[in-house]
Protein backbone atom coordinates (compact mmCIF):
# COMPACT_ATOMS: atom_id res chain seq x y z
CA UNK A 1 0.00 0.00 0.00
CA UNK A 2 1.45 3.29 -0.93
CA UNK A 3 1.92 6.33 1.71
CA UNK A 4 -1.08 8.94 0.98
CA UNK A 5 -2.12 10.97 3.78
CA UNK A 6 -4.72 12.40 1.97
CA UNK A 7 -6.24 8.52 0.53
CA UNK A 8 -6.38 8.18 3.93
CA UNK A 9 -8.30 10.89 5.73
CA UNK A 10 -10.03 10.21 2.35
CA UNK A 11 -11.37 7.05 3.52
CA UNK A 12 -11.46 8.23 7.07
CA UNK A 13 -14.15 10.57 6.74
CA UNK A 14 -16.08 9.32 3.34
CA UNK A 15 -15.24 5.67 3.49
CA UNK A 16 -18.42 4.27 5.12
CA UNK A 17 -20.42 6.77 3.66
CA UNK A 18 -19.13 5.84 0.04
CA UNK A 19 -20.53 1.99 1.22
CA UNK A 20 -23.53 3.18 1.73
CA UNK A 21 -24.44 4.82 -1.28
CA UNK A 22 -23.06 2.12 -3.20
CA UNK A 23 -25.57 -0.41 -0.99
CA UNK A 24 -28.44 1.60 -1.61
CA UNK A 25 -27.64 2.04 -5.60
CA UNK A 26 -27.12 -1.88 -5.70
CA UNK A 27 -30.58 -2.82 -3.71
CA UNK A 28 -32.63 -0.04 -5.76
CA UNK A 29 -31.09 -1.34 -8.95
CA UNK A 30 -32.15 -5.20 -7.96
CA UNK A 31 -35.44 -3.95 -6.57
CA UNK A 32 -36.59 -0.87 -7.50
CA UNK A 33 -40.27 -1.33 -7.19
CA UNK A 34 -39.66 -1.92 -3.41
CA UNK A 35 -36.45 -0.44 -2.28
CA UNK A 36 -37.19 2.99 -2.69
CA UNK A 37 -41.39 2.61 -1.47
CA UNK A 38 -41.52 5.26 2.08
CA UNK A 39 -43.23 2.21 3.12
CA UNK A 40 -39.85 -0.17 3.18
CA UNK A 41 -37.44 2.93 4.29
CA UNK A 42 -39.85 3.57 7.28
CA UNK A 43 -39.18 -0.48 7.94
CA UNK A 44 -36.15 -0.04 8.06
CA UNK A 45 -35.71 2.44 10.13
CA UNK A 46 -38.97 1.30 12.67
CA UNK A 47 -36.39 -2.75 12.82
CA UNK A 48 -33.17 -1.09 13.06
CA UNK A 49 -33.91 1.81 15.90
CA UNK A 50 -33.48 -0.72 18.94
CA UNK A 51 -30.04 -2.34 17.55
CA UNK A 52 -28.99 1.82 16.73
CA UNK A 53 -29.83 2.52 20.65
CA UNK A 54 -27.78 -0.46 21.58
CA UNK A 55 -25.27 0.24 19.41
CA UNK A 56 -24.46 3.44 20.81
CA UNK A 57 -24.43 2.07 24.37
CA UNK A 58 -21.75 -0.58 23.38
CA UNK A 59 -19.73 2.54 21.64
CA UNK A 60 -19.01 4.02 24.75
CA UNK A 61 -18.05 0.86 26.35
CA UNK A 62 -15.71 -0.04 23.40
CA UNK A 63 -14.23 3.26 23.35
CA UNK A 64 -12.74 2.32 26.69
CA UNK A 65 -11.24 -0.63 25.10
CA UNK A 66 -14.39 -2.75 26.77
CA UNK A 67 -17.04 -4.91 26.04
CA UNK A 68 -20.70 -5.59 27.29
CA UNK A 69 -21.91 -9.07 26.75
CA UNK A 70 -25.08 -8.58 28.97
CA UNK A 71 -26.95 -5.70 26.16
CA UNK A 72 -29.33 -8.36 25.07
CA UNK A 73 -30.04 -9.80 27.99
CA UNK A 74 -30.92 -6.64 30.06
CA UNK A 75 -32.93 -5.76 26.45
CA UNK A 76 -34.93 -8.31 27.79
CA UNK A 77 -35.46 -7.51 31.55
CA UNK A 78 -36.16 -4.51 30.56
CA UNK A 79 -38.74 -5.67 28.18
CA UNK A 80 -40.29 -8.05 30.24
CA UNK A 81 -40.59 -5.90 33.63
CA UNK A 82 -41.98 -2.87 31.82
CA UNK A 83 -44.55 -5.50 29.93
CA UNK A 84 -45.53 -6.59 33.87
CA UNK A 85 -45.83 -3.25 35.21
CA UNK A 86 -48.38 -1.90 32.10
CA UNK A 87 -50.44 -4.78 31.85
CA UNK A 88 -50.23 -4.57 36.05
CA UNK A 89 -51.91 -0.67 35.77
CA UNK A 90 -49.11 0.83 37.24
CA UNK A 91 -49.19 4.55 35.18
CA UNK A 92 -47.63 5.25 31.82
CA UNK A 93 -45.23 7.33 33.05
CA UNK A 94 -43.71 5.57 35.68
CA UNK A 95 -43.79 2.33 33.05
CA UNK A 96 -41.86 4.71 30.54
CA UNK A 97 -38.96 5.06 32.65
CA UNK A 98 -38.80 1.34 33.99
CA UNK A 99 -37.06 0.29 31.11
CA UNK A 100 -34.56 2.57 31.25
CA UNK A 101 -34.03 1.90 35.00
CA UNK A 102 -33.20 -1.66 34.92
CA UNK A 103 -30.83 -0.76 32.16
CA UNK A 104 -29.20 1.71 34.79
CA UNK A 105 -28.84 -0.97 37.12
CA UNK A 106 -27.47 -3.74 35.30
CA UNK A 107 -24.81 -1.17 33.94
CA UNK A 108 -24.02 -0.09 37.74
CA UNK A 109 -23.64 -3.91 38.63
CA UNK A 110 -21.42 -4.51 35.15
CA UNK A 111 -19.60 -1.28 36.40
CA UNK A 112 -19.28 -2.25 40.07
CA UNK A 113 -18.40 -5.54 39.70
CA UNK A 114 -15.97 -4.85 37.26
CA UNK A 115 -13.87 -2.12 39.12
CA UNK A 116 -14.31 -3.26 42.72
CA UNK A 117 -13.76 -6.90 42.17
CA UNK A 118 -11.22 -5.80 39.73
CA UNK A 119 -11.81 -8.79 37.53
CA UNK A 120 -9.41 -8.74 34.50
CA UNK A 121 -11.33 -7.92 31.67
CA UNK A 122 -15.42 -6.98 31.53
CA UNK A 123 -15.84 -10.05 28.99
CA UNK A 124 -15.99 -11.83 32.47
CA UNK A 125 -18.39 -10.07 34.39
CA UNK A 126 -20.72 -9.00 31.52
CA UNK A 127 -20.54 -12.76 30.43
CA UNK A 128 -21.91 -13.31 33.78
CA UNK A 129 -24.48 -10.73 33.85
CA UNK A 130 -25.19 -12.04 30.32
CA UNK A 131 -25.97 -15.38 32.01
CA UNK A 132 -27.54 -14.12 35.53
CA UNK A 133 -29.88 -10.85 34.02
CA UNK A 134 -31.51 -13.34 31.20
CA UNK A 135 -32.14 -15.97 33.77
CA UNK A 136 -34.00 -13.64 35.94
CA UNK A 137 -36.13 -12.55 33.11
CA UNK A 138 -37.37 -15.76 32.98
CA UNK A 139 -37.70 -15.89 36.75
CA UNK A 140 -40.17 -13.10 36.42
CA UNK A 141 -41.58 -14.16 33.43
CA UNK A 142 -42.29 -18.21 33.65
CA UNK A 143 -40.36 -17.93 29.88
CA UNK A 144 -43.73 -16.53 29.00
CA UNK A 145 -44.37 -13.62 26.83
CA UNK A 146 -46.24 -10.32 28.23
CA UNK A 147 -48.54 -9.03 26.08
CA UNK A 148 -51.25 -5.96 25.78
CA UNK A 149 -49.28 -2.86 27.14
CA UNK A 150 -50.61 0.59 27.50
CA UNK A 151 -50.76 2.80 24.59
CA UNK A 152 -48.68 5.74 26.01
CA UNK A 153 -45.90 2.47 26.69
CA UNK A 154 -46.22 1.65 22.97
CA UNK A 155 -45.56 5.17 21.27
CA UNK A 156 -42.46 5.49 20.75
CA UNK A 157 -42.14 2.20 19.72
CA UNK A 158 -45.06 2.48 17.17
CA UNK A 159 -45.84 5.84 16.35
CA UNK A 160 -44.79 7.42 13.33
CA UNK A 161 -46.00 10.86 11.58
CA UNK A 162 -47.35 11.04 7.73
CA UNK A 163 -46.65 14.59 7.50
CA UNK A 164 -49.80 14.43 5.41
CA UNK A 165 -47.41 13.20 2.21
CA UNK A 166 -46.81 9.85 3.01
CA UNK A 167 -49.52 7.01 2.77
CA UNK A 168 -49.90 5.15 6.22
CA UNK A 169 -48.10 3.25 7.08
CA UNK A 170 -45.01 4.99 6.19
CA UNK A 171 -43.81 8.40 7.83
CA UNK A 172 -41.10 9.37 10.03
CA UNK A 173 -41.68 6.76 12.99
CA UNK A 174 -40.82 8.47 16.69
CA UNK A 175 -38.60 6.18 17.34
CA UNK A 176 -36.61 7.40 14.50
CA UNK A 177 -36.69 10.75 16.81
CA UNK A 178 -35.49 8.97 19.88
CA UNK A 179 -32.54 7.87 18.41
CA UNK A 180 -31.97 11.26 16.66
CA UNK A 181 -32.24 12.44 19.98
CA UNK A 182 -30.42 9.95 21.70
CA UNK A 183 -27.41 10.01 18.79
CA UNK A 184 -27.00 14.47 19.28
CA UNK A 185 -27.31 13.97 23.11
CA UNK A 186 -24.53 10.91 23.49
CA UNK A 187 -22.17 13.11 20.44
CA UNK A 188 -22.38 16.18 23.09
CA UNK A 189 -21.53 14.26 25.83
CA UNK A 190 -18.60 12.44 24.50
CA UNK A 191 -17.20 15.45 22.52
CA UNK A 192 -18.43 18.51 24.62
CA UNK A 193 -17.56 17.41 28.31
CA UNK A 194 -14.84 16.71 30.63
CA UNK A 195 -15.69 12.75 31.70
CA UNK A 196 -16.78 12.33 27.55
CA UNK A 197 -12.97 12.93 27.17
CA UNK A 198 -11.92 11.27 29.60
CA UNK A 199 -13.49 7.95 28.25
CA UNK A 200 -11.50 8.72 25.33
CA UNK A 201 -8.11 9.11 27.22
CA UNK A 202 -8.90 6.20 29.71
CA UNK A 203 -9.24 4.34 26.07
CA UNK A 204 -6.49 5.87 24.90
CA UNK A 205 -3.97 5.11 28.05
CA UNK A 206 -5.21 4.39 31.20
CA UNK A 207 -2.55 5.41 32.90
CA UNK A 208 -2.01 8.72 31.65
CA UNK A 209 -6.02 9.04 32.69
CA UNK A 210 -5.11 7.76 35.93
CA UNK A 211 -1.95 10.10 36.73
CA UNK A 212 -3.96 13.16 35.04
CA UNK A 213 -6.40 12.80 38.36
CA UNK A 214 -9.21 11.31 36.73
CA UNK A 215 -10.84 8.39 38.59
CA UNK A 216 -10.93 5.80 36.44
CA UNK A 217 -13.05 3.36 37.98
CA UNK A 218 -15.93 6.19 38.73
CA UNK A 219 -15.91 6.98 34.99
CA UNK A 220 -16.01 3.22 34.00
CA UNK A 221 -19.27 2.84 35.83
CA UNK A 222 -20.75 5.91 34.24
CA UNK A 223 -19.70 3.84 30.83
CA UNK A 224 -21.23 1.00 32.00
CA UNK A 225 -24.42 2.91 32.93
CA UNK A 226 -24.87 4.51 29.99
CA UNK A 227 -23.93 0.82 27.99
CA UNK A 228 -26.94 -0.37 30.47
CA UNK A 229 -29.00 2.79 29.99
CA UNK A 230 -29.47 2.36 26.18
CA UNK A 231 -30.26 -1.15 26.04
CA UNK A 232 -33.27 -0.41 28.45
CA UNK A 233 -34.50 2.07 26.08
CA UNK A 234 -34.00 -0.42 23.79
CA UNK A 235 -36.57 -2.30 25.63
CA UNK A 236 -38.80 0.25 25.61
CA UNK A 237 -38.96 0.92 21.81
CA UNK A 238 -38.69 -3.10 20.96
CA UNK A 239 -41.77 -3.55 23.65
CA UNK A 240 -43.93 -0.59 22.03
CA UNK A 241 -43.10 -2.65 18.38
CA UNK A 242 -44.34 -5.64 19.19
CA UNK A 243 -46.88 -4.90 22.34
CA UNK A 244 -44.95 -7.36 24.67
CA UNK A 245 -42.07 -7.95 26.37
CA UNK A 246 -40.75 -11.48 25.11
CA UNK A 247 -38.46 -13.14 27.25
CA UNK A 248 -36.11 -14.20 24.43
CA UNK A 249 -36.07 -10.95 22.77
CA UNK A 250 -32.15 -9.74 21.99
CA UNK A 251 -30.26 -12.78 21.99
CA UNK A 252 -27.67 -12.26 20.22
CA UNK A 253 -28.21 -9.04 20.15
CA UNK A 254 -24.86 -8.30 21.74
CA UNK A 255 -23.07 -9.31 18.21
CA UNK A 256 -25.14 -7.22 16.10
CA UNK A 257 -24.35 -3.85 18.37
CA UNK A 258 -20.55 -5.12 18.42
CA UNK A 259 -20.23 -5.65 14.91
CA UNK A 260 -22.33 -2.55 14.35
CA UNK A 261 -20.11 -0.53 16.51
CA UNK A 262 -16.92 -1.97 14.45
CA UNK A 263 -18.47 -1.60 11.13
CA UNK A 264 -18.72 2.12 12.21
CA UNK A 265 -15.10 2.40 12.64
CA UNK A 266 -14.43 2.28 16.32
CA UNK A 267 -11.10 0.56 17.53
CA UNK A 268 -11.99 -2.80 19.02
CA UNK A 269 -8.45 -1.78 21.51
CA UNK A 270 -9.68 1.42 22.48
CA UNK A 271 -9.75 5.34 22.32
CA UNK A 272 -11.47 5.74 18.56
CA UNK A 273 -15.15 5.55 17.43
CA UNK A 274 -17.64 7.76 16.67
CA UNK A 275 -21.63 8.49 17.31
CA UNK A 276 -21.69 8.92 13.75
CA UNK A 277 -19.82 5.67 12.27
CA UNK A 278 -22.11 3.87 14.54
CA UNK A 279 -24.94 4.74 12.77
CA UNK A 280 -23.74 4.32 9.37
CA UNK A 281 -22.63 0.67 10.75
CA UNK A 282 -25.87 -0.14 11.89
CA UNK A 283 -27.75 1.37 8.64
CA UNK A 284 -24.96 -0.57 6.77
CA UNK A 285 -26.26 -3.78 8.55
CA UNK A 286 -29.81 -3.17 8.28
CA UNK A 287 -29.57 -2.10 4.27
CA UNK A 288 -28.08 -5.57 3.94
CA UNK A 289 -30.80 -7.39 5.86
CA UNK A 290 -33.03 -5.42 3.89
CA UNK A 291 -31.58 -5.91 0.45
CA UNK A 292 -31.30 -9.68 0.99
CA UNK A 293 -34.64 -9.86 2.36
CA UNK A 294 -36.72 -7.97 -0.46
CA UNK A 295 -34.59 -10.38 -2.61
CA UNK A 296 -36.06 -13.64 -1.11
CA UNK A 297 -32.51 -14.45 0.20
CA UNK A 298 -32.44 -16.95 2.82
CA UNK A 299 -31.21 -15.39 6.46
CA UNK A 300 -28.32 -18.20 6.51
CA UNK A 301 -26.83 -16.34 3.53
CA UNK A 302 -27.32 -13.15 5.52
CA UNK A 303 -25.19 -14.46 8.16
CA UNK A 304 -22.85 -15.49 5.71
CA UNK A 305 -22.79 -11.54 4.09
CA UNK A 306 -22.74 -9.97 7.21
CA UNK A 307 -19.41 -12.10 8.86
CA UNK A 308 -17.89 -10.64 5.36
CA UNK A 309 -18.46 -7.44 5.99
CA UNK A 310 -17.47 -7.07 9.39
CA UNK A 311 -14.21 -8.38 7.82
CA UNK A 312 -14.37 -6.41 5.11
CA UNK A 313 -14.67 -3.24 7.31
CA UNK A 314 -11.89 -3.94 9.37
CA UNK A 315 -9.65 -4.93 6.94
CA UNK A 316 -10.83 -1.32 5.14
CA UNK A 317 -9.50 0.27 8.17
CA UNK A 318 -6.19 -1.31 8.44
CA UNK A 319 -5.96 -0.18 4.90
CA UNK A 320 -6.40 3.08 5.96
CA UNK A 321 -4.07 3.23 8.89
CA UNK A 322 -1.45 1.68 6.72
CA UNK A 323 -1.72 4.64 3.89
CA UNK A 324 -1.35 7.07 6.99
CA UNK A 325 1.86 5.55 7.90
CA UNK A 326 5.24 6.59 6.27
CA UNK A 327 7.59 4.39 5.47
CA UNK B 1 25.69 27.51 37.76
CA UNK B 2 25.44 25.85 40.80
CA UNK B 3 23.98 27.77 43.48
CA UNK B 4 24.40 26.55 46.85
CA UNK B 5 22.18 29.62 48.61
CA UNK B 6 19.32 28.15 46.76
CA UNK B 7 20.47 24.56 47.90
CA UNK B 8 20.78 25.44 51.61
CA UNK B 9 17.55 27.20 51.59
CA UNK B 10 14.08 26.12 53.46
CA UNK B 11 13.22 23.65 51.66
CA UNK B 12 9.91 23.41 49.42
CA UNK B 13 9.61 20.13 49.53
CA UNK B 14 10.81 17.31 51.97
CA UNK B 15 10.15 13.47 52.98
CA UNK B 16 11.40 12.10 56.44
CA UNK B 17 12.24 8.82 56.87
CA UNK B 18 9.85 7.50 54.20
CA UNK B 19 9.94 3.37 53.63
CA UNK B 20 7.76 1.93 51.20
CA UNK B 21 7.10 -2.00 51.22
CA UNK B 22 5.54 -3.69 48.28
CA UNK B 23 4.61 -6.94 50.25
CA UNK B 24 7.58 -8.90 51.56
CA UNK B 25 9.67 -6.06 48.83
CA UNK B 26 11.25 -3.30 50.78
CA UNK B 27 11.49 -0.59 48.03
CA UNK B 28 12.59 2.46 50.30
CA UNK B 29 13.46 2.04 53.81
CA UNK B 30 14.86 5.83 55.80
CA UNK B 31 15.26 7.93 53.23
CA UNK B 32 15.13 11.65 53.45
CA UNK B 33 14.92 13.85 50.70
CA UNK B 34 14.47 17.77 50.17
CA UNK B 35 14.48 20.20 47.40
CA UNK B 36 14.28 24.02 47.05
CA UNK B 37 12.53 26.18 45.05
CA UNK B 38 14.70 27.28 41.92
CA UNK B 39 17.02 24.11 42.79
CA UNK B 40 17.80 21.46 40.18
CA UNK B 41 18.11 18.19 41.92
CA UNK B 42 19.90 14.96 40.09
CA UNK B 43 18.53 11.69 42.01
CA UNK B 44 21.10 8.82 40.73
CA UNK B 45 21.09 5.27 41.48
CA UNK B 46 21.21 1.84 40.21
CA UNK B 47 18.56 -0.03 38.98
CA UNK B 48 16.07 -0.99 41.86
CA UNK B 49 17.92 1.91 43.92
CA UNK B 50 14.38 2.33 44.46
CA UNK B 51 14.49 6.17 42.79
CA UNK B 52 10.92 5.88 40.78
CA UNK B 53 9.18 4.55 44.25
CA UNK B 54 10.45 7.89 45.95
CA UNK B 55 8.96 10.25 43.16
CA UNK B 56 5.76 8.50 42.64
CA UNK B 57 5.11 8.70 46.79
CA UNK B 58 6.41 12.55 45.81
CA UNK B 59 3.65 13.13 43.64
CA UNK B 60 1.32 11.33 45.06
CA UNK B 61 0.59 7.87 43.13
CA UNK B 62 1.53 5.94 46.23
CA UNK B 63 1.42 6.51 49.36
CA UNK B 64 4.49 5.91 51.48
CA UNK B 65 4.46 2.91 54.29
CA UNK B 66 6.21 4.85 56.71
CA UNK B 67 7.38 8.69 57.08
CA UNK B 68 5.89 12.08 56.47
CA UNK B 69 6.08 14.26 53.89
CA UNK B 70 6.56 18.20 54.14
CA UNK B 71 5.14 21.01 51.60
CA UNK B 72 6.19 24.66 52.41
CA UNK B 73 6.77 23.99 56.23
CA UNK B 74 3.39 21.98 56.64
CA UNK B 75 2.84 17.95 56.75
CA UNK B 76 0.94 17.32 54.03
CA UNK B 77 -0.51 13.57 52.39
CA UNK B 78 -1.82 12.93 49.25
CA UNK B 79 -4.36 10.29 48.43
CA UNK B 80 -3.77 10.99 44.62
CA UNK B 81 -1.72 12.31 42.07
CA UNK B 82 -4.81 15.22 42.14
CA UNK B 83 -3.93 16.25 45.91
CA UNK B 84 -0.03 16.57 44.88
CA UNK B 85 -1.24 18.54 41.84
CA UNK B 86 -3.41 20.91 43.87
CA UNK B 87 -0.05 21.68 45.70
CA UNK B 88 1.91 22.18 42.20
CA UNK B 89 3.68 19.28 42.78
CA UNK B 90 3.99 17.49 38.82
CA UNK B 91 5.64 14.56 37.51
CA UNK B 92 6.51 14.07 34.13
CA UNK B 93 6.31 9.95 33.44
CA UNK B 94 9.33 7.54 32.30
CA UNK B 95 6.74 6.62 29.46
CA UNK B 96 5.25 10.06 29.09
CA UNK B 97 1.77 8.88 30.11
CA UNK B 98 0.23 10.71 27.20
CA UNK B 99 -3.11 9.68 25.57
CA UNK B 100 -1.88 8.86 21.77
CA UNK B 101 -5.15 9.24 20.48
CA UNK B 102 -5.68 12.53 21.49
CA UNK B 103 -4.85 15.83 20.66
CA UNK B 104 -1.63 17.52 22.28
CA UNK B 105 -3.72 20.07 23.15
CA UNK B 106 -6.19 17.53 25.45
CA UNK B 107 -3.29 15.77 26.54
CA UNK B 108 -1.66 18.96 28.25
CA UNK B 109 -5.30 19.82 29.98
CA UNK B 110 -6.51 16.26 30.81
CA UNK B 111 -7.88 16.29 33.82
CA UNK B 112 -8.07 19.72 34.28
CA UNK B 113 -9.77 21.06 30.90
CA UNK B 114 -10.84 24.66 30.70
CA UNK B 115 -14.88 25.53 30.47
CA UNK B 116 -18.29 26.08 32.17
CA UNK B 117 -18.58 23.69 35.42
CA UNK B 118 -21.79 22.42 36.22
CA UNK B 119 -21.29 20.10 39.29
CA UNK B 120 -18.64 16.99 38.07
CA UNK B 121 -19.35 18.32 34.65
CA UNK B 122 -17.34 20.34 32.66
CA UNK B 123 -18.37 21.87 29.19
CA UNK B 124 -15.07 21.97 27.42
CA UNK B 125 -14.23 25.15 25.41
CA UNK B 126 -11.95 23.07 22.85
CA UNK B 127 -11.02 26.63 21.66
CA UNK B 128 -9.82 28.08 24.53
CA UNK B 129 -7.95 25.00 25.71
CA UNK B 130 -6.36 25.06 21.96
CA UNK B 131 -4.88 28.71 22.91
CA UNK B 132 -3.64 27.94 25.76
CA UNK B 133 -1.91 25.37 25.15
CA UNK B 134 -0.37 27.52 21.93
CA UNK B 135 0.54 30.14 24.39
CA UNK B 136 2.21 27.96 26.85
CA UNK B 137 3.89 25.68 24.49
CA UNK B 138 5.16 28.86 23.13
CA UNK B 139 6.19 30.12 26.73
CA UNK B 140 8.12 26.82 26.79
CA UNK B 141 9.69 27.44 23.50
CA UNK B 142 8.34 24.13 22.23
CA UNK B 143 7.48 23.84 18.37
CA UNK B 144 4.97 21.56 17.26
CA UNK B 145 3.08 21.94 14.11
CA UNK B 146 -0.37 22.32 15.41
CA UNK B 147 -1.73 21.82 18.86
CA UNK B 148 -4.64 19.79 17.14
CA UNK B 149 -1.96 16.90 15.75
CA UNK B 150 -2.33 13.62 18.39
CA UNK B 151 0.58 12.77 20.38
CA UNK B 152 0.66 9.08 18.53
CA UNK B 153 1.94 11.23 15.64
CA UNK B 154 4.69 12.80 17.67
CA UNK B 155 8.68 12.45 17.77
CA UNK B 156 10.14 11.26 21.50
CA UNK B 157 11.50 14.69 21.86
CA UNK B 158 8.29 16.16 21.13
CA UNK B 159 6.07 13.49 23.61
CA UNK B 160 8.91 14.60 26.10
CA UNK B 161 8.11 18.13 25.58
CA UNK B 162 4.32 17.53 25.54
CA UNK B 163 4.57 16.00 28.87
CA UNK B 164 6.49 18.73 30.60
CA UNK B 165 4.24 21.35 28.73
CA UNK B 166 0.99 19.38 31.23
CA UNK B 167 3.40 19.53 33.94
CA UNK B 168 3.84 23.21 33.53
CA UNK B 169 0.67 23.87 32.54
CA UNK B 170 -0.95 25.26 36.01
CA UNK B 171 1.37 27.16 37.97
CA UNK B 172 4.10 24.01 39.15
CA UNK B 173 6.42 24.61 42.27
CA UNK B 174 7.40 21.23 41.76
CA UNK B 175 8.13 19.28 38.46
CA UNK B 176 9.53 15.46 39.21
CA UNK B 177 11.32 14.35 35.77
CA UNK B 178 11.61 10.35 35.94
CA UNK B 179 14.24 9.96 32.90
CA UNK B 180 13.55 12.78 30.77
CA UNK B 181 16.33 11.83 28.07
CA UNK B 182 16.22 8.11 28.04
CA UNK B 183 13.92 8.03 25.03
CA UNK B 184 15.23 11.01 23.03
CA UNK B 185 17.05 11.36 20.08
CA UNK B 186 20.72 12.69 20.94
CA UNK B 187 19.83 15.63 19.34
CA UNK B 188 16.55 16.09 21.02
CA UNK B 189 18.26 15.99 24.81
CA UNK B 190 19.04 19.58 24.28
CA UNK B 191 16.26 20.87 23.75
CA UNK B 192 15.05 18.82 26.83
CA UNK B 193 17.73 19.79 29.09
CA UNK B 194 17.27 23.81 27.85
CA UNK B 195 13.86 23.35 29.06
CA UNK B 196 14.65 21.71 32.26
CA UNK B 197 16.62 25.24 32.71
CA UNK B 198 14.41 27.31 32.17
CA UNK B 199 12.06 25.68 34.49
CA UNK B 200 14.61 26.92 37.17
CA UNK B 201 15.12 30.51 36.06
CA UNK B 202 10.94 30.74 36.77
CA UNK B 203 11.73 29.25 40.48
CA UNK B 204 10.45 26.55 39.57
CA UNK B 205 12.06 23.27 41.86
CA UNK B 206 13.34 20.26 39.26
CA UNK B 207 13.94 16.98 40.33
CA UNK B 208 15.64 14.79 37.51
CA UNK B 209 16.54 11.30 37.64
CA UNK B 210 19.25 10.05 35.16
CA UNK B 211 21.85 7.78 34.25
CA UNK B 212 23.08 10.29 32.05
CA UNK B 213 26.32 12.38 33.93
CA UNK B 214 26.30 14.60 30.88
CA UNK B 215 22.41 15.43 31.84
CA UNK B 216 23.07 16.14 35.68
CA UNK B 217 26.27 17.69 34.99
CA UNK B 218 24.60 20.08 32.12
CA UNK B 219 21.61 21.05 34.75
CA UNK B 220 21.64 20.52 38.19
CA UNK B 221 22.49 22.03 41.75
CA UNK B 222 22.68 18.93 43.36
CA UNK B 223 23.16 15.35 43.20
CA UNK B 224 21.59 12.98 45.49
CA UNK B 225 22.39 8.92 45.06
CA UNK B 226 20.25 6.03 46.25
CA UNK B 227 21.35 2.58 47.25
CA UNK B 228 19.36 0.04 47.86
CA UNK B 229 16.42 1.51 48.65
CA UNK B 230 18.23 4.15 50.80
CA UNK B 231 19.98 7.49 51.01
CA UNK B 232 23.73 6.97 50.06
CA UNK B 233 25.26 10.13 49.49
CA UNK B 234 24.91 13.77 48.25
CA UNK B 235 26.63 16.43 46.83
CA UNK B 236 26.70 20.12 45.46
CA UNK B 237 27.72 19.84 42.43
CA UNK B 238 30.81 22.05 42.24
CA UNK B 239 32.04 19.93 45.53
CA UNK B 240 32.00 16.39 43.33
CA UNK B 241 32.63 14.80 40.04
CA UNK B 242 31.44 12.71 37.62
CA UNK B 243 33.52 9.36 39.07
CA UNK B 244 32.73 10.40 41.99
CA UNK B 245 29.19 10.05 40.94
CA UNK B 246 29.39 7.34 39.04
CA UNK B 247 31.36 5.49 42.56
CA UNK B 248 28.00 6.42 44.30
CA UNK B 249 25.76 4.58 41.60
CA UNK B 250 28.08 1.21 42.07
CA UNK B 251 27.79 1.50 46.03
CA UNK B 252 31.39 3.37 46.57
CA UNK B 253 32.19 6.36 48.55
CA UNK B 254 35.15 8.55 49.35
CA UNK B 255 37.45 6.60 46.95
CA UNK B 256 37.23 8.06 43.64
CA UNK B 257 41.04 7.25 42.80
CA UNK B 258 41.01 3.85 43.88
CA UNK B 259 38.72 3.50 40.82
CA UNK B 260 40.43 1.23 38.02
CA UNK B 261 38.44 3.26 35.66
CA UNK B 262 40.63 6.45 36.63
CA UNK B 263 43.64 4.44 36.97
CA UNK B 264 43.58 3.81 33.26
CA UNK B 265 43.41 7.09 32.35
N1 LIG C 1 4.57 -1.75 42.06
C1 LIG C 1 5.59 -2.50 42.56
N2 LIG C 1 5.34 -3.72 43.09
C2 LIG C 1 6.35 -4.47 43.60
N3 LIG C 1 7.62 -4.09 43.62
C3 LIG C 1 7.95 -2.90 43.12
C4 LIG C 1 6.94 -2.03 42.54
N4 LIG C 1 7.54 -0.90 42.11
C5 LIG C 1 8.84 -1.05 42.37
N5 LIG C 1 9.10 -2.24 42.98
C6 LIG C 1 10.41 -2.71 43.43
O1 LIG C 1 10.98 -1.71 44.19
C7 LIG C 1 12.37 -1.57 43.91
C8 LIG C 1 12.68 -0.17 43.45
O2 LIG C 1 12.12 0.02 42.15
P1 LIG C 1 12.19 1.41 41.39
O3 LIG C 1 11.74 2.48 42.29
O4 LIG C 1 11.45 1.25 40.11
O5 LIG C 1 13.74 1.57 41.08
P2 LIG C 1 14.49 2.54 40.08
O6 LIG C 1 13.53 3.50 39.52
O7 LIG C 1 15.55 3.17 40.93
O8 LIG C 1 15.12 1.67 39.02
C9 LIG C 1 12.68 -2.65 42.89
O9 LIG C 1 13.19 -3.77 43.60
C10 LIG C 1 11.36 -2.97 42.28
O10 LIG C 1 11.31 -4.29 41.84
MG1 LIG D 1 12.88 3.86 37.41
Amino acid sequence: MVYSPKLSKFLESYGIVLVLIVMMVVIAMTRPDVFLTPQNLTNIIKQNATLALVALGMLVVIITAGIDLSVGSTLALSMVTLAIASKAGVPWPVVLVIGPMVGLAVGFVNGVGLTWLKLPHPFIMTLGTLNAVRGITYLVTDGAPVSGLQPEVRYLGQAYYDLGIFAPPAGIPASLILVAVCAIGLWYFLEKTNIGRHIYAIGGNPQAARVSGINVERVLVIVYMICGFMAGLGGLLLAGRTDSGFPNAGIMLELDAIAAVIIGGASFFGGRGTVMGVLAGVLIMGLLRNGLNINNVSSFWQMVLIGVVIIFAVWIDVVRRRAAVRR
Amino acid sequence: MAQSATASAAPLLEARGIAKYFGAITALHDVNFHVGAGEVLGVVGDNGAGKSTLMKILSGLYKPSEGELVFEGQPVSFSSPKDARLKGIEMVYQDFALAGNMAIYENIYLGREPGRKLGPITFVDHNKAREMAAEHLDNLHIHVKSVDQNTEDLSGGQRQAVAIARATAFHARVVIMDEPTAALAIKEVGKVLDLIRRLKDHGVAVIIISHRMDDIFYCCDRVMALYQGTNFAEAPLTDTSRNEVIGWIMGTKGHTEALAHDRLQ
